[in-house]
């Protein structure tokens, strides 16, 4: 018997206003209560249609601990199936994409199922006659994620009844999505140039908060991008032009005040954002070509509105968060309460010049790559977390910078950058869902 | 220096090998002509470093700011700093182009790094594209091809 499950007023009890328990991050049970309510109360990022342009088209992934499988059907709509054969168990697809053809085809048994998951054949099916398969569970088929929204290309799945409708899950945080999408002059992202996988020993949400923890950056990455931009000035002295390595790298130092004046907006649910003024984006230099499309597909007051928006990191409650300025996204795998998988995607803006995803790709290499010295400064602060967490003497988190007692009443708020409210907000997000149906 | 021969360049695969084991990073970076890069591809197979992501695509820059930080007094995930191990087989010459001045090895190889308590072992291959420049033999491609290069992969914070 744990003492977590069935109760409630436990849970609640680990997030106080301006600390959170230990718990939250390396205990057994609170992690396994996170898969069986937070991670099926709460719409989860699955993948992005481009990655099933064609019927029969699937991937593979996981919502929390779960295999599921993202489908486009003969119909064009793409449907989010767990993956697991209704018979025996057996996973259906194992490599991460492919194509069905018309239907899937388990590799056991032979049991075959349309691309929406409804069963097509069964072998030998006259040895289930007078056997009441009719009201078993294999004859429903491939079970599908009971809720699926795709916005926009994003696909994201809601495993319970329980919890919000999509739009009032999201409400204006779809505004970041909206935004970059709105940065393809076409209006259309396709996943492109492979994914980062990089696996972390600690707990999936501290590098979800690490993503909107400005007072880190000038810390934790002064060995890298501080380096970056001392060698640079070393072998090139006197030069003005950055090459684009150090364009990204030299942000990543800023002073306080920088990150201060960056302004962070909250949203209810958890959802939040850095870089409501300006970002660690907003200096990148001119791609050729561009901007000139831009204006052409929107006209040229829409295009600035749209590329003068330069949020830096956008968090989608519980495990999804997104770059709009540089088309990218993060998704954090939860694996165990101290193992996290963390995927870093890209996208190309169709019909926007090839140096816009060749950027994108140097940032993810630089920053997201299990190669990455900027991420080799960040896992070494979680796992050193990871560990200190297990001394006894005090067992709580400190989320308390820039408390304000009357936050709790404010569902959306433009505050400075250097707040915890968004980590504060993320934490009321995690009780509210972990309890909704516990 | 003249062409070099077959054992020039078998042995400057395996003395840059040793020079990284050794921690000998300085002399390393030497290797490398000034336009040379380490590469390190994502995807099996893969021919663009452009338009396709890679775990490495460092010019000789980003080597040097690896080896800055590696050195570093606050650089915390190398405080115990990680040590490395080649095991190589003979290099194999894929290519001896005297007169284009390019000569390619292929280089199967065990790789392990550590740190504390942790171990993670590769095994990869890695293709040299060398060069005389200013009569010494330098680094103008170094390929490393990581058998599971698309695997969920925990930190490399040395050189293959």
């Amino acid at each position: 018997m744990g003492r977590y499950d069935g109760n409630a007023a436990a849970v609640h009890g680990l997030v106080r206003e301006t600390e959170v328990h230990r718990d939250v991050y390396i205990d057994r049970e609170i992690f396994d209560l996170e898969m069986e309510h937070l991670f099926a109360n709460t719409w989860v990022y699955v993948g992005h249609d481009s990655q099933v342009p064609n019927p029969g088209d699937y991937y593979g992934t996981t919502i929390g601990k779960q295999p599921v499988m993202m489908v486009r059907h003969s119909d064009g709509v793409v449907h989010v199936l767990y993956n697991r054969c209704p018979h025996k168990g057996t996973r259906i697809t194992i490599d991460t994409c492919g194509n069905a053809g018309k239907f899937f085809r388990c590799p056991y048994h032979a049991w075959s199922f349309k691309t929406d998951g409804s069963l097509l054949a069964i072998p030998l099916r006259k040895g289930y006659e007078h056997t009441g398969l009719e009201q078993s569970h294999a004859i429903k088929g491939i079970a599908p994620v009971r809720h699926v929204k795709n916005y926009r290309g994003f696909v994201f799945a809601k495993m319970s009844d329980a919890g919000p409708d999509f739009e009032d899950y999201f409400g204006e945080s779809l505004s970041t999505i909206d935004n970059m999408v709105d940065r393809s002059p076409a209006g259309r992202l396709e996943v492109a140039g492979g994914v980062l996988r990089y696996m972390h020993n600690c707990n999936w949400k501290m590098l979800v908060e690490n993503l909107t923890d400005t007072c880190h950056p000038m810390v934790a990455h002064e060995a890298s991008a501080g380096t970056a931009v001392e060698v640079w000035q070393m072998m090139f002295p006197g030069s003005n032009k950055k090459p684009a390595a150090v364009e990204i790298y030299a942000p990543f130092i800023s002073p306080y005040e920088f990150f201060e004046k960056m302004g962070i907006r909250v949203w209810r649910n958890g959802h939040g954002h850095t870089g409501v003024h300006h970002s660690i984006h907003s200096d990148y230099s001119a791609i050729p070509g561009y901007f000139e499309k831009m204006v052409a597909a929107y006209g040229e007051p829409r295009a600035k509105a749209i590329l003068d928006e330069n949020r830096h990191n956008t968090s989608y409650f519980p495990n999804f968060t997104v770059k709009g300025p540089i088309q990218s996204i993060r998704l954090f795998k939860p694996i165990a309460p101290d193992r996290t998988l963390a995927e870093s995607w890209t996208f190309r803006l169709v019909d926007a010049p090839d140096m816009l995803l060749e950027r994108t790709l140097i940032y993810n290499r630089l920053i997201n790559a299990p190669t990455s010295i900027v991420g080799h400064d960040d896992l070494e602060m979680y796992e050193r977390a990871q560990e200190g967490l297990h001394v006894d003497a005090n067992p709580w988190v400190n989320i308390q910078r820039l408390y304000d007692p009357a936050e709790t009443e404010q569902e959306t708020a433009v505050i400075n950058g250097t707040s915890e409210w968004q980590m504060r907000n993320q934490f009321r997000a995690w009780s509210k869902f972990m309890t909704l149906s516990l | 220096m003249k062409a070099p021969t077959e054992q020039d360049l078998i042995g400057f695969v395996i003395h840059e090998a040793r020079l990284i084991d050794q921690h000998r990073f300085e002399e390393w970076l030497d290797l490398f002509a000034d336009d040379g890069h380490y590469w390190m591809p994502l995807e099996w197979g893969q021919t663009d470093p452009r338009l396709a992501t890679s775990l490495m695509y460092d010019d000789k820059l980003l080597l040097r700011i690896r080896v800055e930080r590696l050195k570093g007094n606050r650089t915390f995930s190398q405080k115990p700093k990680s040590r490395c191990h080649h095991v190589l087989q003979t290099p194999q010459i894929d290519k001896r182009d005297e007169a284009g001045n390019e000569y390619v090895t292929w280089t199967p190889m065990h790789y392990v790094e550590t740190r504390l308590d942790e171990q993670d072992l590769y095994a990869a291959w890695a293709t040299h594209t060398l060069s005389v420049v200013g009569g010494e033999l330098k680094i103008k491609l170094k390929r490393v091809d990581l058998v599971n290069c698309d695997a969920a992969l925990r930190s490399i914070q040395l050189f293959m």
